[in-house]
């Protein structure tokens, strides 16, 4: 399948890809900064920017700052970073592949951290582990499981990393956890099968910096290798061959970007639960407006998935108010019409 | 010179003089399905040697045990001597380059993209390409005769197009940036599978006397994998012919390229003689055997 995208103006000159990785990732983050300041100021009660920073008046007396900083900043940030996390995977994920259509969730990731989560809330274990929640640990280590399989099964058969298994051992083990899930669900009472239901969809109901701060360290790790993927991802795209006779370590490039990717959607997922689309429209379309180049891609996806996520959940908190909305809900409907566009647009 | 065992394996030494880039015993297979045994090829500095065989007799395999790209299960590839599973891929990239038969990309780069990636073996890790390295991938770029697509999509080029850009790609990895440079031509090694498999009469002919100018004024070593027996007799200096997992014969091509060993190679009769005009070996299949 190729979703074909027109590259953007390659440099013709020596300065004009520093300059234009300069600009496209000054103008992505600008966005992002943008749906941060903006998301928290928009919900039932209104409150005003100039008053947020009013540094006249004090924190403790500052209700407009306090709405801002403690029940809706952390909330934005939440998802700042999982849709940062899931584009940044989903580029990765594409690229390691040599497939556009891999998400963060094709290896099978999610359906290990959903199996987690649906473990402890179902089987009803307490919901909190000497004060840490359970839900986000069960859904991370569900996710290292699938991790570990997969990686497993993809190196067993021969020296090297084999894509194909890797893919294939993905999609079989996403099927496979659906399927004990939706066995645990069958055994389990109506209200925590409910509750668990609500959890796939995807949630940003985030209401301190607690989460953040655990789920930061993973990201942090993560985004640390990203920084050095980008050209060795530009080389596979030639495929495998090709990559190592221009002088990439293939297999080392393979197993840092599976590793990271999966270790950053472990994390995205275990804060906001299995939001989908992010990881495979964010990348598309950035390619769009910016080319092929992972220097570029890589970044940029980041910034705008971030950007993209907050803005969708501000959509899932008012377009129903006070009903609030899944946010997973929001991307997938804005995510498939909008992907089903890309198919078609340059046939 | 040409070994011509009537048993065993017949060693594809060309010259023992200075070998750089040597298969020594080496077997390959593909799990249980073996694919060559035992076979030794020596390339000299300078080299321009054609790698003839039937279709499955290991021609791709024994070009990428050549580059490193396969480990062999018995024997060692060696590059100036160093067996080439010890060196790193950027060193070997530095030296050795290699144009697949096809080239499929995954994402849509520029044609000025790909050839600069030729260039990642004389980056720092987060380096960018500069005015050098553009310069050097333009140069490539006209010498492949490929200088007016440089902004075009590389998917959207002919196989034509995109065999040469790939030929340029290869080449810009071999440029040093610094004028100093302590490294001669002579070390490079291009190896290309089935070159000219989707070139037009007039690129065919265009990209033989490229790879001959390569080596003769620039002292670089080719080899080249190919069905094309003509193309091979018209370009190189020596042929290693393969069948039936091992080398058949080996030599200058003058020497092995006789109806004999075309009889037994491809089980076909051939007439070869030295054609009227271009005074180089041509070679007319008349039946198969």
């Amino acid at each position: 399948m190729s979703v074909s995208t027109i590259p953007a103006v390659a440099p013709v000159t020596a300065g004009d890809l520093r300059r234009r990785i300069w600009l496209v990732q000054i103008g992505f983050a600008a966005l992002t900064v943008l749906a941060c300041v903006t998301a928290p100021l928009i919900g039932p009660t209104t409150i005003s920017l100039r008053q947020v920073f009013d540094s006249s008046i004090p924190f403790a007396e500052n209700v407009d700052a306090q709405i801002f900083f403690i029940a809706r900043l952390p909330r934005a940030l939440a998802g700042a970073l999982v849709g940062a996390s899931l584009a940044a995977a989903g580029v990765v994920l594409q690229a390691l592949l040599r497939n556009p259509l891999a998400t963060p969730f094709t290896l099978g990731v999610s359906a290990g951290a959903s199996l987690g989560a649906m473990l402890v809330i179902t089987l009803g274990l307490p919901l909190t582990v000497v004060g840490v929640p359970a839900v986000p640990i069960a859904s991370f280590a569900g996710a290292l499981a699938a991790v570990a399989v997969v990686y497993a099964l993809a190196t067993l058969r021969r020296q090297g990393l084999s894509t194909n298994v890797l893919l294939l051992a993905g999609v079989t083990l996403n099927s496979l956890f659906s399927a004990i899930i939706l066995f645990v669900q069958y055994l389990a009472d109506f209200t925590r099968s409910f509750q668990a239901v609500r959890w796939v969809m995807g949630n940003l109901d985030v209401s301190s910096y607690g989460p953040i701060l655990s789920a930061l360290p993973l990201m942090g790790i993560a985004f640390v290798v990203f920084a050095r993927l980008p050209r060795a991802l530009n080389l596979l795209t030639l495929g495998a061959e090709g990559a190592a006779t221009r002088g990439i370590d293939v297999l080392r490039t393979q197993r840092l970007a599976f590793l990271s990717a999966s270790l950053v959607t472990g994390a995205a997922v275990a804060l906001g639960g299995p939001i989908g689309f992010i990881g495979i429209i964010i990348p598309h379309l950035v390619r769009l407006l910016v080319g092929a180049d992972h220097r570029l891609v890589l970044p940029a996806s980041a910034f705008l998935g971030a950007a993209f996520l907050v803005a969708c959940d501000v959509a899932a908190r008012t377009v129903l108010s006070p009903m609030e909305l899944p946010v997973g809900v929001i991307t997938a409907m804005l995510g498939g019409p909008f992907f089903l566009w890309l198919l078609i647009r340059h046939r | 010179m040409i070994p011509a065992h009537a048993s065993g394996s017949v060693s594809g030494v060309i010259d023992e003089a200075s070998p750089l880039l040597r298969a020594d015993a080496v077997s390959f297979s593909y799990g249980s399905h073996a694919v060559l045994h035992d076979v030794d090829v020596t390339v000299p500095a300078g080299g321009l040697v054609g790698v003839l065989g039937p279709n499955g007799s290991g021609k791709t395999t024994l070009l990428k045990l050549l580059a490193g790209l396969l480990t062999p299960g018995a024997g060692r590839v060696t590059l100036d001597g160093r067996d080439t599973a010890g060196l790193d891929r950027v060193t070997i990239a530095r030296r050795l380059a290699v144009v697949p038969q096809e080239t499929e990309l995954a994402f849509d780069y520029s044609v000025l993209e790909i050839v600069l990636m030729g260039r990642y073996p004389h980056l720092h890790a987060f380096e960018l390409e500069g005015p050098a390295d553009l310069d050097i991938a333009r140069r490539m770029l006209a010498a492949t005769g490929t200088a007016d697509l440089e902004q075009r999509s590389f998917r959207t080029l002919s196989g034509g197009e995109k065999q040469r850009v790939i030929l340029a790609s290869a080449l810009a990895q071999f440029e040093s940036r610094t004028t100093t440079d302590d490294d001669p031509g002579a070390s490079r090694v291009l190896l290309l599978d089935e070159p000219t498999s989707s070139l037009d009469l007039a690129f065919q002919l265009e990209t033989a006397a490229l790879l001959g100018r390569l080596n003769r004024d620039h002292g670089m070593t080719v080899i080249v994998c190919t069905h094309d027996l003509n193309f091979a007799a018209g370009l190189c200096r020596d042929l290693v012919l393969l069948r039936d997992r091992r080398i058949l014969a080996a030599g200058p091509t003058d020497a092995v390229l006789t109806p004999d060993t075309i009889a037994a190679v491809y089980d076909v009769d051939a007439d070869v003689h030295r054609h009227a005009v271009s005074r180089q070996l041509t070679v007319v299949p008349l039946a198969r055997r």
